[in-house]
């Protein structure tokens, strides 16, 4: 017991929390965007795959490190447009267009990855984000190991999340945003454009999907691997309806998700010999589906979900 | 002025024709591709067909190739025509794959007229049991069984390597994370000599035909028809929904199983972590292929098994990534989507001094 609280208590647990977060925290501000405006976006994993071979690879090329963040972000955008060309003006399944979008975008990463480098044993490495060791802030007592010794991109999400809040509840976009995935009907009759504002939404949310897996090869490790996104994009999509699909509660759930995982490594280097470690990887997959469970019959669904909307007809 | 309008029947040409077109204009996509990795397209395509055509042994492993996409094809098609979105094949196939090995590779040393029914059985089972929690999760709680299904393939790929790495580890196996070989008699037979072709194959050709008697003749089909066209008016007409979603469910479930037992007891004799690359995914694209009809689903699998086969042997011959195949399976996937548009509605162009609707 003593040794959990020592783990609850130190400043690199909470650290770690929250660098385990960010990519979760993109992602579910992206999949919160998108389902927001009435459409489920499953190419999420791929999309996080996309990011993350292209903002490797576009530093690994020579560019800078943010130029590596714009190419993840205008990729994501390229697969999110696509998604939102076939489940918004064609209104066809957005499941199936979703899986369908994950599996075209995790192949044409891979693909791309491979024929650039057909030769590799060991995956070339970038220089990554650094922690911004800000002068005096960074010193400060568990708020400076926590907050101030994280990379940009961290920063950049925390950013973000205050951002889809102020866009979402204090601007008139938001506020047609909102109303389009409730009832696309009434935004019609306004004369604003529901095409465009959900086309819009799958964009911007695919390329906040995409920043997430950027995340993963420039800033969590510094190369990119066949399969490193491990499912992270399905977590996301829990964590949205954990949230309730508000940008403040999936913060919430992204950093709870973030310090479970890092406990879930902490124990097991304390009882690995007593339990096989499995059981300690199996665990963030059984908390998120137990968040489901938990929170599905009482979740406020954005009401026009998985409908397709045809202009002039009803 | 574009407007789209329903058709009044969905057009039947379409429906034959959109899956052909879709096959057609993926491989023709994945010139570009071809292009970027410096080869000529014709010559690749041309090692592609020679991969899976150019020899009885090509050939019969397209057939391997093709039989766990049977099954998995089967197993997502049954399902979406429920509208119950099972995309957890991948690790039912797992579990099912466990189970084979479970009973059959020593625990049970039973004559194979035994041993075989038992070990598909209890496959079948472990999988239908993979499905049935999460379609208990969404009946009970409403727990989106998309979701559900797919963080479960992640907890039971983990368990398969817990399990390769603890109980069902080979005590001979010098360590490695592999379990111990299915005994003899407990393999299903050989089609071919010398050949990797399998009655599994057999197994899921019978079973893609009773699947659609089933689906289109019995009482059952037609229930789980009418709850896939609208739940609400299928629970109107006194259609226990639940049971429908249970049975299907656990059919669906216990095909992907069934793709495991294939695997392993057919094929590759005994389990490891990388039995499967992503037959349950793939599963998804034969059955949207196959427009979700059972027989569609023997043809979109032994179309994909060829794309996959033919691309093994491009990427020998030519040096380019057989991860070409996954590109040409997923554009496939996109493209049938499109085209099932088309097959239901049509796009009229309106004369500039029509006014819009």
């Amino acid at each position: 017991m003593m040794d959990l609280l020592n783990i609850l208590l130190s400043d690199s647990f909470w650290a770690a929390s929250l660098r385990i977060a960010t990519p979760l925290i993109f992602g579910v501000l992206g999949a919160l965007i998108c389902e927001r405006s009435g459409v489920l976006n499953l190419g999420i994993e791929g999309i996080f795959v996309v990011g993350a071979m292209c903002g490797w690879m576009a530093v690994w090329l020579g560019a800078s490190l943010w130029g590596g963040v714009l190419a993840a972000a205008l990729a994501g955008a390229a697969f999110g447009f696509l998604h939102a060309l076939l489940t918004v003006p064609l209104g066809l399944s957005q499941h199936v267009s979703g899986l369908g979008i994950t599996l075209f975008a995790t192949s044409a990463s891979y693909f791309t990855y491979r024929t650039a480098l057909p030769n590799v044993s060991s995956p070339p490495r970038i220089e990554p984000f650094q922690p911004l060791d800000i002068p005096v802030l960074s010193d400060l007592p568990v708020l400076g190991p926590v907050l101030f010794q994280q990379t940009a991109l961290t920063w950049l999400a925390l950013g973000m999340v205050g951002l889809v809040w102020f866009v979402l509840d204090r601007t008139a976009l938001g506020v047609a945003l909102k109303a389009v995935g409730d009832n696309p009907d009434s935004v019609d009759a306004q004369g604003l454009s529901v095409y465009g504002l959900r086309i819009g939404a799958i964009v911007a949310g695919s390329s906040l999907m995409a920043l997430g897996g950027a995340f993963l090869t420039m800033s969590a490790f510094d190369a990119f691997f066949f399969g490193m996104v491990n499912g992270r994009g399905w977590v996301c999509i829990a964590l949205v309806i954990f949230a309730s699909w508000r940008p403040g509660k999936a913060l919430l759930g992204a950093i709870l998700f973030g310090a479970f995982d890092a406990l879930q490594v902490r124990l097991q280097t304390e009882m690995g010999a007593l339990v096989p470690g499995q059981v300690f990887l199996m665990a963030p997959y059984i908390l998120s589906i137990t968040a489901l469970v938990i929170a599905a019959r009482s979740a406020d669904y954005p009401r026009a979900l998985l409908t397709p909307w045809f202009k002039g007809q009803r | 002025m574009i407007r789209i309008e329903p058709r009044d029947t969905p057009s039947r040409a379409f429906a034959l024709g959109v899956p052909l077109l879709s096959a057609l204009v993926a491989l023709g996509f994945a010139a570009i591709p071809l292009l970027a990795a410096g080869a000529n397209p014709i010559a690749a395509y041309g090692a592609m067909f020679k991969g899976v055509f150019g020899s009885v042994f090509a050939f019969t492993e397209m057939l391997t190739r093709a039989t766990p996409l049977i099954f998995t094809g089967l197993a997502a098609a049954l399902a979406f025509r429920a509208k119950l979105w099972n995309i957890g094949g991948e690790g039912q196939l797992y579990l099912g794959a466990m189970a084979a090995v479970a009973i059959g590779a020593g625990a049970l040393d039973i004559p194979g007229i035994f041993l075989v029914p038992l070990i598909v059985v209890m496959g079948a089972a472990a999988g239908a049991v993979g499905m049935a929690a999460p379609t208990y999760l969404r009946v009970k709680f409403g727990a989106d069984e998309v979701v559900t299904t797919l963080l479960l393939n992640f907890i039971i790929l983990i368990l398969v390597q817990m399990m390769l790495e603890g109980p069902l580890q080979d005590p001979m196996g010098l360590g490695w994370p592999q379990s111990a070989p299915i005994l003899d008699q407990g393999m299903l037979p050989k089609l071919m000599d010398r050949m990797r072709l399998h009655s599994g194959f057999i197994l899921a050709l019978i079973l893609a035909i009773v699947a659609q008697f089933m689906l289109i003749r019995s009482v059952w089909g037609f229930k789980l028809r009418a709850v896939g066209e609208n739940v609400a008016a299928a629970r109107h007409a006194g259609i226990n929904v639940n049971r429908s979603f249970f049975g299907v469910a656990a059919i669906s479930g216990a095909l992907a199983g069934l793709a495991g037992v294939s695997e392993v007891a057919g094929l590759k004799g005994y389990l490891t972590a990388d039995l499967s690359p992503g037959f349950g995914y793939t599963g998804i694209v034969v059955a949207m292929l196959a427009g979700l009809s059972p027989i569609g689903v023997v043809l979109a699998a032994l179309f994909i098994a060829s794309v996959f086969v033919g691309a093994d042997g491009m990427s020998r011959a030519m040096g380019v990534s057989s991860f070409l195949a996954d590109l040409v399976v997923s554009v496939s996937l996109l493209c049938v989507l499109v085209g099932g548009f088309f097959a239901k509605f049509r796009v009229v162009l309106a004369g500039k001094g029509e006014v819009a609707q």
